[in-house]
Order: C-alpha cells, then sequence, then structure tokens
C-alpha cells in the first residue's frame, strides 16, 4: 500500500512540476508576444501554407494558434458547446447556412474587408451566404469523375450516365457521402440537388440502386490513394482529392460533367467565440492578398476563387479545365443547401439503404 | 489518515467508486437518456419503435451478428491448436510474445498493410503472377473482411485459451493416457472441458469487438460489409441524430450482456470437469 501511495505522490509530483514549467514558459514567450496578439484559426488539417502563417505573424505581429478539425459535424459541434475562442473557421457551404441560422456567426464588416474586390463574382453572393454578410470564399471545387487512361477511353466517360454503363461492371468506387452519390442520381433525372421532394428521392434512390453492379466500392478519403495504386479505373470524389491523386499518377484525369454537378465552397467564417477581431480582420485582409492567396492556392491545389490570385498562378494551373472549369460548366453547378434535420436523415437514411443492396 | 479498517478501506475504494461512476455508470445513464428522448428533449420510445419497425437496421443487426458469428468461429478454430501447441514449446513464454506482439501496432496502421498487401498492385498479386496467375480482386469482397477481422482479433482469442491450457496439470494428461484414452480422446474428454473457461473468455473478447467494427468494414470491406458500427457513426457525425445513435448503442449493449450471460463461467462447470 505505502509502495502505491508514494508512486502515486511521484506522479503529482511530476504533473506539478510539468505544469508549472509549461507555465513559465507560456509566461516567458509572453512577454515577446503580448497575449492579445494572437489569431486562432479554426482549419481543416493540413489547409493552409505553413510559409503563410509565418508571413503573417511577420507582418503583422499576430501569432497564430492553428488548430485542425477533420469534417464540418466537427467543427459545428465544437464551436456550439463553446468553450473555445476560434476566432476564424473555414466551414463549407450548407455548414454555414446552419451556422448561421443557429446564431453561431458574426457578420462581416465589409468597411475593414480591404481585398474583397479581389474576389472572382461568380464565387460571391451564393445561396447560403447572400451579400458575403457573414463568409468570405477561401478554396472552391467540384465533384467530378476521375478517370485512368490505362483503362478508359476519355469519350466514354464524359457524362454521369456514364457510369451506368455495362462496359464499366465492377470498375467504379464511389465516395461514401450521402449527399454526393443522391445528387448524381437527381442531376441524371434533371432534378436539383437540394430536391425535396419523396418521389423524387425515392427515384433517386432506385436509380442509384441500378448502379450497384458496377460499384467496386463505396469508401471515403481513400480514393485519392487507391485511384493513385490503380485499384480501380473510375472514381467519383471531390476536386480537392481528385487534384491530390492526379499529382501521384499521370494516368489519372479528372472531369465535371456538363450538365451539372455540385459546387462547393469552403469560406472563412468568424464564429461567436471570436475573441480577437482585430487579428481576425487582419488575417481575412492578408489571405485576399492576390499574391498571398496564389501561393496558398498553389501550395494546396484546390481551386482559388481570388480573381487577381488566378492571374497570378503559371499557366499550367490556370488554364487547367478539370479544375478550373469553362463559365458553361460553372453556370451549370449547383451548391448544396442545409437540408435540415428530417431531410438530412431522410437522405441518409436513402443513401444507407442503398448501401445494404445485395450485390 | 482514517482510522479504522473500514474507513481504510473506503479510502482506498473512492478513487476506483469515483472513476467506475463518472467513466462506466454515467456515460452508460447518458446514453440510455439520449435513446429514449427526442431532438427537443421529450421522453419517447420512439427512437427503439424506429429501429424495429426498419427493415434495414434490422438487416444490419443481422449482418453484425452474423459477421462477429464467422469472425469467432474462425478465430477459434486457428486459436485453439495454435495456443495447443505453444503450450508444448519449450520456449513458451517467447513463443507467445511473439504472437502477442501484432496487437501493440496501431488497429489502424494493421489495416493500411492490408491494403498494401491486398490491393491490385500489391504484395499477394505480384507473388501471384510469379506463377503466372492473373491479378485477382482481393480487397472489397467479404472474404477480405473476414481474413482481415480475423487476423486482428487472434491474440484475443489465443491469449485466454493459451492461460487456461497452461493452468491445467500435465499429470491429468499422462493419467488420462495411463487409463487408456487415446490423444484424441484425452484432448476431448480431459483437456478441452478443463480449458473451456479459456475459450469461453476468448469467444467473450471477439465476439464483443467484432459486433461493431466500423473501419474494417469501409476500409477493406469497401463498405460491402455494413455492420451497426457503420450506422452508429453515421448518426453521430453526418445526421447528427445523436438519439437514434444512442438507440444503437444500447442495443449493442444489450446484445453484448447476452453474449455475457450465455459464455459465462457456470460455478458447477470445473466440478463436470
Amino acid at each position: 500500500m505505502r509502495k502505491i501511495i508514494t508512486s502515486m505522490m511521484t506522479i503529482i509530483v511530476i504533473i506539478l512540476i510539468l505544469f508549472g514549467t509549461q507555465h513559465y514558459l507560456s509566461s516567458k514567450t509572453g512577454t515577446n508576444v503580448s497575449s492579445d496578439k494572437v489569431l486562432n484559426l479554426y482549419n481543416w488539417g493540413d489547409y493552409i501554407d505553413p510559409a503563410l502563417l509565418k508571413k503573417f505573424t511577420q507582418e503583422t505581429g499576430y501569432r497564430v494558434s492553428y488548430e485542425t478539425f477533420d469534417s464540418n459535424e466537427a467543427m459545428y459541434t465544437k464551436i456550439k458547446q463553446g468553450g473555445t475562442s476560434y476566432d476564424l473557421a473555414v466551414p463549407s457551404d450548407y455548414m454555414i447556412q446552419k451556422m448561421k441560422r443557429e446564431k453561431l456567426l458574426l457578420p462581416l464588416d465589409h468597411k475593414k474587408l480591404t481585398g474583397i474586390g479581389n474576389y472572382d463574382s461568380r464565387f460571391l453572393n451564393q445561396s447560403f451566404d447572400k451579400n458575403n454578410h457573414y463568409s468570405l470564399p477561401y478554396f472552391w471545387g467540384t465533384l467530378g469523375i476521375i478517370y485512368n487512361d490505362q483503362y478508359v477511353n476519355a469519350k466514354d466517360i464524359q457524362h454521369w450516365d456514364d457510369l451506368w454503363s455495362p462496359q464499366f461492371k465492377n470498375q467504379i468506387m464511389l465516395v461514401d457521402s450521402a449527399r454526393d452519390g443522391l445528387a448524381i442520381a437527381l442531376i441524371t433525372q434533371n432534378k436539383s440537388v437540394n430536391d425535396k421532394s419523396r418521389a423524387d428521392l425515392a427515384a433517386a434512390q432506385a436509380k442509384l440502386r441500378t448502379l450497384m453492379p458496377n460499384i467496386k466500392a463505396i469508401v471515403a478519403d481513400e480514393i485519392k490513394m487507391y485511384m493513385a495504386q490503380n485499384e480501380a479505373s473510375i472514381a467519383v470524389t471531390y476536386s480537392g482529392e481528385a487534384s491530390e491523386a492526379l499529382s501521384n499518377n499521370k494516368h489519372l484525369h479528372y472531369i465535371v460533367p456538363s450538365e451539372g454537378s455540385n459546387l462547393w465552397f469552403d469560406n472563412i467564417v468568424m464564429p461567436k467565440t471570436a475573441k480577437h477581431k482585430a487579428a481576425a480582420y487582419a488575417f481575412l485582409n492578408f489571405i485576399s492578398d492576390p499574391k498571398n492567396a496564389a501561393q496558398n492556392a498553389e501550395y494546396i491545389g484546390y481551386a482559388t476563387p481570388n480573381k487577381k490570385a488566378l492571374a497570378l498562378l503559371p499557366k499550367s494551373i490556370r488554364d487547367d479545365k478539370q479544375f478550373y472549369p469553362n463559365n458553361q460548366t460553372v453556370s451549370h453547378l449547383q451548391v448544396y443547401d442545409d437540408l435540415g434535420q428530417t431531410w438530412t436523415e431522410r437522405y441518409n437514411d436513402a443513401f444507407l439503404e442503398f448501401k445494404m443492396t445485395q450485390r | 489518515m482514517p482510522k479504522s479498517k473500514q474507513q481504510r478501506q473506503l479510502f482506498y475504494l473512492m478513487p476506483y467508486g469515483l472513476w467506475l461512476i463518472l467513466f462506466v455508470v454515467a456515460p452508460l445513464v447518458l446514453l440510455l437518456f439520449q435513446s429514449l428522448t427526442t431532438q427537443d428533449g421529450h421522453f419517447t420510445l420512439h427512437n427503439y419503435a424506429l429501429y424495429f419497425s426498419s427493415g434495414t437496421y434490422l438487416l444490419m443487426t443481422f449482418n453484425s451478428v452474423w459477421y462477429a458469428f464467422l469472425i469467432t468461429i474462425i478465430t477459434l478454430l486457428i486459436s485453439y491448436p495454435t495456443a495447443y501447441l505453444l503450450n508444448q514449446l519449450k520456449q513458451k513464454q517467447f513463443w507467445l510474445l511473439l504472437v502477442i506482439l501484432p496487437t501493440w501496432i496501431n488497429l489502424l496502421l494493421k489495416t493500411y498493410a492490408f491494403i498494401g498487401l491486398l490491393s491490385k498492385t500489391g504484395t499477394v498479386n505480384n507473388f501471384m503472377s510469379l506463377f503466372g496467375i492473373v491479378p485477382q480482386q482481393l480487397l472489397f469482397s467479404n472474404w477480405s473482411f473476414l481474413l482481415v477481422a480475423s487476423y486482428i482479433e487472434i491474440p484475443f482469442m489465443i491469449l485466454p485459451i493459451f492461460n487456461s491450457l497452461a493452468e491445467i496439470n500435465p499429470r491429468l494428461e499422462q493419467a488420462s493416457r495411463d487409463l487408456g484414452a487415446n490423444r484424441w480422446q484425452t484432448l476431448r474428454r480431459v483437456i478441452m472441458p478443463l480449458s473451456m473457461p479459456g475459450i469461453k473468455a476468448g469467444i467473450q473478447a471477439v465476439f464483443i469487438p467484432s459486433l461493431s467494427l466500423f473501419m474494417i468494414t469501409r476500409l477493406i470491406g469497401g463498405n460491402r460489409v455494413i455492420t451497426l458500427g457503420t450506422a452508429i457513426e453515421e448518426h453521430f457525425l453526418v445526421t447528427q441524430n445523436w438519439h437514434l445513435g444512442s438507440t444503437i448503442g444500447v442495443i449493442l449493449i444489450v446484445a453484448m450482456v447476452i453474449t455475457m450471460i450465455f459464455t459465462r463461467d457456470r460455478k458447477n462447470s470445473r466440478k463436470r470437469g
């Protein structure tokens, strides 16, 4: 018994020493940068060029504390429950709508935004945030098809309906996401990706079920790895994932079907937990700067909504129709709305039932 | 310091009691509470009604139990002979260590390693092509799922069986042989009944976690195998209907309790042995 108590005591003493050291260290660094010269940035993992964070600190004096999340829902839960002090976060379109409705966002003062004129007007004023009251676009992208030219002819796979072709039996990888899976079926039936009719949803599910013989697997982020390893010849996934896969395998190509697809956004917002607003505005203006935005886009590989930044990018990126599709294709793209709890569940149940379809 | 022995005992029990209340009882109560309420906080049995009237969830439950059953049988068939042979070896602790070693590696890493082995351009297919066999589709099948899940669970089956076999007095085996039983009869009538507690512990250690496996179903099974773990993940992460997710969680707990009851080590089993 005595041994246990001694060891417990030792552990407690060690914890106290560590705590004291940490406190000492943080107070020491605090003398260089005062504690309110900080910016708490809440972003997706590896979603900014780290060199830019350093540059930002050098230019403005704000130290960036960068925390990451791996899904919109995880970020939403953390901000909703409070206890955090994130000054800026980067949710996707439908989540911005949901957070806005639940009053989790602070409106942006457009007078303090010096760089808003740099953005392409096609990517401003979206349905989820009219007049960009609450958000500035960070990156955008599409849902599309990756194919491997060793196994598939480009002309055989240009439209969503081509996925149903019997020649692709057991060859397609589908992203494991209810919205995206059903969006494909809805688009082929000329319906909106935000359709709220039970009959249309049932029809979309039935259509998707007929795709099952062609589906090899329903997976998530692993798609980029599998495609780079030639595991499958076709995959349906997001442009961001595609750009990573393409950079690892020169036989891969990405297309956005011209009849329509999903257009997604990751926008920067100021959650109501923000404490360092001056720092937040400084960062928003910093990242809107064409040079910085271009550097970031080159590092991440996603499409930038910053028009002036796009002009600074190398020609090979700027003219890449895979990731910067032409105006006509862009005009057919649709943004996801937040469907609300009931319909989110209906979409997910429909997709789950589809996944349970016997093969 | 408390004086009487009883007080002292109580004092030492406190951390354990607190631990149990905070990390075992409280989460269970919360789970049950969540499963019995709706989004706006009303008490209801609606979630359970939804669950039991939905063909999808019932089929998924059946899938979970069926695959957990298969995994348990496969691991048992492999582990019992292995544990038995391990016990005959001289350096048995060393060999046992080798069997246990893979459990020190993170589950996800092991799964990714299997992707490298089983993929179209993976090690297995490369090896087969030496004999002129064209690359086969190994990933994303029920078989690959069973293979990986069984591989991961095997140490948890071997360990309890090994321990219960090691406890058996070797003289009992000799006595059985002296009295005219052959090897098979000795194994069947003496060793197996005496190692029953180990088998039951192994079944518990494998069957229960297998019920809610979910990462492997997607990574290796490509969502061809869908178990309740998938549904729980979806309700907590995507639809954010924690109430229905909790309901499925409660049902899994009930399934586990049933397993525990069936594989309970009855007191009289020793006597019969």
